[in-house]
């Protein structure tokens, strides 16, 4: 099953290392990590998503909490939350396939953030599963490039 | 006061009561050198190889219960060091080690003698540090003991650039106190988990106390001692946990796992409530996990939360310091009765009864077993025992019983060959007091043999008991076992005259041929107490390490010797190792 973890960890030269150090010696796997600082800027906030059993997942959870840069633990998917990923697609436009692609943008609340000749650059964000269905619904012949964020998240509780 | 780094690096080493550095100079490190040459409080000692530098400091942590603490220098220090450290963190030895590292200038810069120190030891330490501002200094090292020593203790690295100990700084004094929010050992054992264990302690009919090395390490052979009393239980003890319970009282069966007691893995594969107390169920414990206790519930006394659940399956978890939660568990046992197990008793003494440490003597040749006996019976079982790994080692642990914690130092987690010589020098600068007998192979013995140089300039005078038998004998025994008999590469030609070698290295050397000569040999050795002697003793090259669960089986298919002669695997098996 896919788990979104949530880290909160001291904001030093070497904590991301830690962190996809201890996936890759314990052969754990990693879908997506993201990592930048918080509000408070002595700490980051590091969200990763990660495929396995319960037992790999409470072992990851437990792992992670066991490195001594990490403050806090969370597995989201185990709560309320929101996750929200964000693509940017660079796509090949000429005018037979553009009212196409206009429609389909629509329809994923995309927006063109640059317009070139024959490219678009197209910015989508939502749940990792409606940046899929975003990319999958455009021809991918018409796909040049491709480049998303991973997916990040929050807890819906005021407190957790 | 202003200091250099390296003066506050040395000033911050005395506040912590440090009285032993074991280490080797070199460039990056030059500065702490000079700084820790006008200190009288601390002694160090100049080993020959860094690998030799961290195993001594091991030695000493393991049977001092401190901190040890090694200093190396960059690049080349750091890498002969790293197994040392990793020998360590598998067996969760309190350590600080100190690498110098390149100035901040140049790192990254593939400068001489530079490596990513802090990018190697990474997945081998607890935690390490970089540092690179002298401001930044004492803080650190005295974070690097916090986190050493507490929880579940660990080697942490501190590693300096050399401006760092050369830039003079304001030193207002070593921090009294740390306080990490992102680090908080201390785990209350929670009520609701003694309630719950106590439910299936009262309950059980056939119980087992699985003790390891958390025992040790946490001090707790008192309290695990009256538990076990109060209860009655029979108890097993992991290779590292010997010693935290008597071997010699009735209640132990002894040591479990691959080449454990017959009575022990039948009682634990057998049992309905298993008590793991600082023990991690590991591949060496369990053998085949789906044959593992089938009947068992598990209780689980850990402080590393990470311990519980990830290899089996636990019913009651109990995280916590191994003294505080059997202290719970007494208490809530009071006033309580428990199921009478004594015919759980009568089963156990049957499968004792098996006598499955019991071997085959012969005319003519020295058996290593009663090699490890004689040393028991001439040190009177009060020795510290060092051993390095392979067949000696089993044998060591399996017929010296162990009455007391921290007299039985090996490599349990890493199986690091080269370790008993300097974890020896180590003892026995922690217990100077005490024989200390290193017992080994004429192949562990050369992967560490320059350390008998250190052992004469700081006279630590130890007896180093040479099993010889020509062999890698645990590779061996495998190859003849697994592999059809093609001894590939597990012979050992061209041996050096050892009791030369000893003598040369300003030491005793006695060859030991003939069993007659066994016991007198050993007597001498121990009556030169300021000597180390190295016994050089030819024992019989065709001898294996029964009981043992081969790769891939479960407990109660153990293999016994003068029974079972060969083992057998399958290809399950072969792929452990």
């Amino acid at each position: 099953m896919r788990h979104i973890i949530s880290l909160q960890l001291e904001n030093e030269s070497g904590a991301l290392s830690r962190v996809a150090g201890l996936f890759s010696a314990r052969g754990f796997n990693i879908e997506s990590l993201t990592v930048a600082p918080t509000n408070d800027e002595t700490l980051s906030r590091m969200t990763i998503v990660s495929i396995g059993d319960d037992d790999i997942i409470e072992q990851i959870v437990k792992q992670l909490d066991k490195l001594i840069d990490v403050v806090r633990v969370t597995n989201l998917t185990a709560t309320e939350h929101i996750e929200r990923e964000l693509v940017l697609v660079k796509i090949d436009v000429n005018p037979s396939s553009q009212a196409e692609i206009d429609k389909h943008i629509d329809e994923y609340g995309g927006k063109i953030v640059d317009v070139s000749e024959d490219t678009y650059t197209v910015e989508v964000a939502g749940k990792s599963q409606r940046v899929n269905d975003f990319l999958v619904s455009i021809d991918a012949s018409k796909i040049l490039e491709v480049s998303r964020t991973g997916v990040t998240g929050v807890c819906q509780k005021r407190e957790y | 006061m202003k200091l250099n780094g390296a003066q506050i690096l040395v000033n911050s080493l005395k506040s912590e009561g440090i009285d032993h550095i074991f280490g080797y100079p070199g460039g990056a490190v030059l500065h702490i050198y000079d700084a820790l040459n006008v200190c009288d409080e601390i002694k160090h000692i100049l080993v020959r190889h860094e690998q030799g530098a961290v195993h001594a400091a091991d030695g000493y942590a393991r049977v001092s219960g401190k901190c040890g603490v090694a200093l190396v220098t960059s690049g080349p220090g750091l890498t002969n060091a790293v197994t040392g450290i990793a020998t360590a963190y598998m067996d969760s030895i309190p350590m600080v080690v100190i690498s110098g590292q390149v100035s901040s200038a140049v790192i990254g810069n593939d400068a001489f003698q530079e490596v990513d120190a802090v990018g190697i030891t990474r997945s081998c330490v607890k935690h390490n540090f970089l540092v690179t501002d002298i401001n930044d200094l004492a803080n650190v090292v005295k974070k690097a003991f916090h986190i050493a020593t507490t929880g579940r203790p660990g080697p942490v690295l501190i590693d300096i650039t050399k401006d760092t100990t050369i830039i003079e700084r304001e030193f207002a004094g070593y921090p009294e106190s740390i306080n990490m929010r992102s680090y908080q050992p201390e785990i209350k054992v929670e009520a609701d988990q003694i309630t719950k264990a106590v439910a299936l302690i009262t309950q059980a009919k056939k119980p087992i106390i699985y003790s390891g090395g958390g025992s040790v390490i946490g001090n707790a052979d008192k309290i695990l001692r009256l538990f076990t009393r109060h209860t009655g239980f029979p108890i097993t003890q992991t290779l590292m946990g010997l010693g935290a319970y008597p071997a010699s009282d009735k209640q132990a069966l002894g040591m479990l796992g691959m080449h454990g007691t017959y009575e022990a893995n039948m009682a634990m594969h057998d049992s309905d409530c298993i008590i793991a107390v600082g023990a991690r169920f590991d591949d060496r414990i369990t053998g085949n996990l789906d044959k593992f206790c089938p009947y068992a519930k598990i209780i689980h006394i850990d402080i590393d939360p990470s311990s519980v659940g990830k290899t089996v399956g636990v019913d009651v978890p109990i995280i916590g310091q191994v003294n505080d939660a059997l202290s719970a568990l007494m208490q809530a046992l009071k006033g309580k009765e428990l199921a009478d197990i004594s015919q759980w008793w009568a089963q156990i003494e049957t499968w004792r009864s098996v006598d499955s440490m019991a071997y085959k003597t012969k005319a003519g040749v020295i058996k290593p077993q009663s090699v490890i006996e004689a040393l028991y019976e001439v040190t009177k079982g009060e020795a510290i025992v060092t051993s390095d790994v392979g067949q000696h080692q089993m044998w060591a642990a399996q017929y010296y019983p162990f009455d007391k914690p921290r007299r039985w130092i090996n490599s349990g987690g890493l199986g690091t060959m080269g370790f008993g010589l300097p974890a020896a020098m180590g003892a026995k600068l922690a217990a100077p007091e005490m024989d200390v007998a290193c017992v080994t192979g004429e192949g562990s013995i050369q992967m560490m043999l320059q350390e008998l140089s250190t052992m004469l300039q700081y006279n630590t005078p130890v007896k180093i008991i040479n099993l010889n038998n020509g062999y890698l004998g645990m590779v061996r025994q495998w190859q003849e076992f697994f592999y059809d008999k093609r001894y590939s590469m597990s012979y050992m030609d061209a041996l050096p005259d050892f009791v030369k070698l000893a003598e040369s290295y300003g030491h005793i050397g006695i060859k030991v041929e003939k069993e007659a000569d066994l016991k007198p040999a050993l007597i001498e050795a121990f009556k030169q107490k300021d000597k180390t002697v190295f016994l050089d003793i030819l024992t019989d090259p065709s001898e294996n390490v029964f009981p043992m669960i081969p790769s891939g089986a479960g407990h109660h298919e153990m293999l016994l010797a003068g029974r079972d002669e060969m083992a057998s695997t399958n290809d399950e098996g072969l792929n452990l190792v």
